[in-house]
């Protein structure tokens, strides 16, 4: 008897493909305690590395005894700077152009630096021998503030760049000095501010924050003597790009290394770069010979792995009385900390910080950003952003509510004036960036009557008006875009290798299919979204394909999962390798069904034959004819490769909108509602995505409402665990409602943006906008986070407010 | 270092092992006994990734030992399926896409399990309370928020159907 023939809808909605909400392929081994993160795998004979770690925040090292720590039985080295010289191993290039020392020579720049590694039977022993190892410092005066770095009698923190003038970045004006970076033209913006009727500044400070994944770093080392294969199991975003770097440092051949990133347990920014630690475990076993295991334990994630921001930035708008915005300046210090070991492509050593124009019409710009060392711990990543877009998108929200309460305006109605119109894309802005594609206003509306905001606004009126009331109402709203999709190789490379991204596609001879991809999942949900494509170009349901990545040895090249990138970038790769095996697919239509490719149509799964429909072939009868005998001229096999490198950014946006009551007795502060409008083109997975705003948007929360890295003058860290360390709960945790336009990318060729760091780039601003909305009847106009219970109450304090 | 014998039942499991008397109990498991299920976070009780249930409590096996549990009954997230069925509280997670990255997952299964039986029908807010001992970083509790509720339905039913 025949199967019942399935109605085109009822196949399209087998094939799972874009759009549909598709349950997630890698849930079933997490819920199931399956998940194999780095610190899940045990090699037989594998050994524990632990790291001696400094103290104080900067000293020289007098001496290091290891004499007590090797005595320890189960301890099986203990290597210091000294140990590494010979291999030259004892500093490593940073992704920014400068060296970080693996293990601290001679001088200690930052607390918590490595100093030493031991290496035992088991963690415990180890732990053991870290207490043992005894070293002595002579304390030198410690630099905190980046200011203060920057006076001629500031104490030299990097003895090693002595008589370099010339940085990576340019030339170096002070021993303490990195680079100044600067972007679009500051001869007419100084022209726009000199005649402009009306200017505003604002200083702010971004606080350093850390993206705190719940998995800390690890790794474990595994070197063959005999093969001369390096196999590393390593916490990575970016495991091709480790494999080239651990190649040039070691000396292995890249052809012997192979690095894997198995699960990971969230990443943020965090597992981008190349740690001492890693560099360490991968020492220990070649030299040992045998697998080595280094796991990172919470103190020491948050006190030395990358933080985030930690930007000074003073900005200016100039504008017209009736609020039309004329320029922009921005002047910006950058704390790097010890190293200047931040995450961004080459040539942008602020990252895309000059996206700071925002979603405004703004004709003339500036920006200047200055890096300075001190003794923090380095990093400067991008914590669920595209490189600094975080910061940028903070500067601008944050002045243009600054603006519109100088000229006493409404803050959407400041926005309706200023933001680009959807008739002036593709746009150009004033510091280059070429906006794809965008509908700013319908989105604003849109956003503004679900929250009834006229009838908000009235009962703020009415509060401020009423001296019995208990809180303060605040109503936050920011119009954000993003640069994402890192990036076009022309614009953007990471050591000098190109940031495309890639996939290969083989089709089996049964219709199923396997992806893999240079990119890597942590937490995304790519073995889901990454098929959804597939299915839907390709006409092969979502749930016989495959999807692998983050090994290297396996997967074809590429720059890794950070930067909102995988989507624009490797989301475009899948498209186009799954384009190449439908053309080819259709020429072997062709012959089977004996007509000319002109003659066929496409239909969800399967060509047709024009004006004949019941000559089909489908994708699967196609696949194996592929491998059976394919038309002459036609090699057998179907499968693709593509290297995408994309010609421009995408430039997802988004209208967020909070309103906050602030208790006026206590400083405490609850977020009433958060409205997340976010457009980021083509939605593949609408599930997938309302998960990643609603984390996105909890880590925005996180980083206004509490997150912040505070030292003591000495240059102790003063919160380095979760008890200090906020990660908010269930119970702080808002409730979030989420909505969407579309707005596909015209460059892209399934037209998506990528989605998931637009929440927390969005709403960090709408959560100070509200904040400082509920304090702007008294004149405020800008307060810094992290907007605490105790910082609010102690706002409240200043300003006079009365229960 | 002095060793010790502990017998616990573990997933039903009766073993015997010996441990150093300063082992933590999620070290135990997941390195002597090879349950990775419940994962290392913070070890400091913050985070809640190595949620398990021992006699019938919420624990956070990363401060606790193992000689501790002698004698225990130990539950972790590889023992909540049985009889190659899920454990609605999985069911619910999956469905209601309460995971992304799943790291914090095990624990936040476990401590749900645990949870709905301490109060089958919660209201939300009972549910952000009961649940934050647990961290996560991805999903913003949302839909794990949903997952539970949801979990909290099948459980009812199952019950109803069973009685």
């Amino acid at each position: 008897m025949n199967a019942p023939v399935k109605t085109p809808e009822e196949r399209q909605a087998e094939l799972q493909g874009m759009g549909d909400a598709r349950l997630r392929k890698e849930d079933a081994r997490f819920i199931q305690g399956k998940g194999q993160y780095c610190d899940d795998i045990k090699l037989p004979g594998m050994l524990h590395m632990d790291i001696v770690r400094s103290p104080i925040a900067h000293g020289r090292i007098k001496n290091i005894k290891k004499e007590e720590a090797l005595a320890i039985p189960g301890v099986h080295a203990v290597l210091t700077a000294d140990d590494l010289k010979p291999l030259n191993l004892h500093w490593m290039p940073t992704l920014a152009g400068d060296v970080a020392a693996v293990l601290a020579d001679e001088k200690v720049h930052f607390q918590m630096q490595e100093v030493a590694i031991v290496i035992a039977d088991d963690r415990y022993i180890a732990a053991d021998a870290v207490e043992a190892v005894e070293v002595e410092y002579e304390e030198l005066p410690v630099v905190m503030d980046p200011y203060g770095a920057l006076e001629d009698d500031a104490p030299v923190l990097r003895e090693d760049l002595a008589g370099k003038d010339e940085g990576a970045h340019g030339p170096r004006e002070h021993h303490n000095h990195i680079f100044t970076w600067e972007a679009g033209d500051k001869e007419a913006a100084d022209d726009v501010f000199a005649s402009a009727p009306v200017t505003v500044s604002q200083h702010m400070h971004y606080p350093r924050v850390h993206p705190c994944p719940l998995e800390t770093c690890g790794c474990v080392a595994s070197f063959d003597p005999i093969k001369g294969e390096l196999t590393t199991w390593m916490t990575s975003q970016a495991p091709h790009v480790v494999r080239t770097v651990v190649s040039m440092l070691s000396g292995v051949p890249e052809s012997k290394v192979r690095i894997i990133s198995p699960d990971i347990g969230g990443g943020f920014g965090n597992k981008v770069g190349v740690y001492p630690g890693y560099v360490c475990a991968i020492v220990s076993s070649i030299v040992l010979g045998k697998p080595v295991k280094w796991s990172e334990d919470r103190i020491e994630n948050i006190s030395s792995t990358a933080f985030a921001r930690d930007y000074h930035m003073d900005g200016h708008l100039a504008a017209t009385e009736d609020g039309k915005i004329l320029g922009l300046k921005v002047d910006v210090l950058a704390d790097h900390g010890a190293f200047d070991a931040c995450a961004d492509p080459t040539k942008f050593p602020a990252g895309l910080f000059h996206i700071c124009s925002g979603s405004y019409d703004i004709s003339a710009a500036h920006c200047s950003v200055k890096g300075v060392y001190t003794n923090k711990a380095p990093g400067g990543v991008a914590y669920r952003c595209s490189f600094r877009v975080t910061e940028a998108v903070y500067l601008i929200e944050r002045m243009v509510d600054v603006l519109a309460q100088k000229l006493d305006m409404d803050k959407a109605d400041i926005r309706r004036k200023n933001l680009i119109r959807k008739d002036q894309f593709p746009y150009t802005s004033p510091f280059g960036f070429e906006y794809d594609s965008g509908d700013y206003h319908t989105a604003l509306e849109k956003v503004l009557n679900a929250v009834d905001y006229k009838d908000l606004r009235a009962e703020q009126e009415e509060k401020r008006n009423d001296p019995n009331s208990p809180t303060l109402m605040g109503i936050g709203l920011v119009t954000f875009t993003e640069v994402v999709g890192a990036g076009p190789t022309k614009m953007c490379d990471i050591l000098g290798v190109g940031m495309f991204d890639s996939c290969e596609i083989r089709i089996h001879p049964t219709g199923s299919a396997i992806a893999r991809m240079g990119t890597i999942s942590q937490g995304q949900g790519h073995q889901t979204t990454y098929a959804q494509i597939i299915a839907s170009e390709l006409g092969i349901p979502s749930e016989v394909i495959q999807v692998e990545e983050g090994d290297t040895s396996t997967a074809p090249y590429g720059l890794g999962t950070y930067g909102s990138r995988s989507t624009p970038v490797a989301g475009a790769a899948i498209a186009m390798a799954a384009r190449k095996i439908h053309a080819k697919a259709k020429k072997i239509a062709a012959h089977l069904l004996e007509v000319s490719e002109a003659d066929l149509d496409w239909e969800i799964d399967r060509f047709k034959v024009r004006g004949n429909e019941d000559q089909v072939k489908t994708m699967a009868d196609i696949a194996f004819a592929a491998y059976q005998q394919p038309p002459e001229g036609l090699e057998p096999g179907l499968e693709a490769v593509h290297y995408y490198d994309p010609p421009n950014f995408t430039y997802p946006f988004g209208i967020y909108f909070c309103v906050v009551d602030i208790d006026k007795g206590t400083g405490e502060s609850s977020i009433r509602r958060f409205y997340a409008l976010d457009d980021c083109g083509t939605r593949i997975n609408p599930m997938i995505i309302d998960g990643q705003i609603h984390g996105g948007l909890t880590e925005g929360f996180a980083v206004a409402m509490g997150q912040q890295m505070p030292f003591d003058e000495q240059g102790n860290l003063l919160g380095n665990t979760l008890m200090d360390y906020f990660l908010p709960t269930a119970v702080e945790t808002p409730a979030w409602e989420t909505d969407y336009t579309v707005t596909p990318s015209p460059h892209h060729p399934i037209g998506a943006k990528g989605v998931a760091e637009s929440p927390h780039v969005g709403s960090i601003p709408t959560f100070t906008s509200a904040v400082v909305d509920a304090f702007a009847h008294l004149g405020v106009t800008h307060i810094d986070m992290p907007h605490t219970s105790y910082r609010i109450w102690k706002k409240l304090k200043e300003e006079g407010v009365q229960l | 270092m002095a060793k010790q014998i502990v017998k616990m039942t573990i997933n039903g499991q009766q073993v015997e092992q010996l441990v150093d008397s300063r082992t933590l109990l999620v070290h135990f498991l997941r390195e002597q006994m090879n349950l990775t299920g419940a994962h290392i976070g913070c070890e400091t009780s913050q985070c809640g990734a190595c949620t398990i249930d021992i006699d019938g409590e919420s624990v956070k096996a990363c401060t606790h030992l193992a000689v501790q549990c002698d004698g225990s009954d130990v539950k972790t997230v590889e023992g909540l399926a049985e009889n190659g069925a899920l454990h609605p509280v999985q069911e619910a997670f999956y469905e209601e896409h309460g995971l992304q990255c799943g790291y914090c997952t095990p624990g936040m299964l476990m401590r749900s399990y645990r949870f709905l039986q301490e109060n089958p029908n919660p209201t939300e807010d009972e549910i952000r309370t009961g649940i934050s001992g647990n961290l996560c970083r991805c999903t913003g509790y949302q839909n794990i928020i949903k997952a539970v509720q949801s979990a909290a339905v099948k459980l009812q039913d199952k019950e109803t159907a069973s009685a």
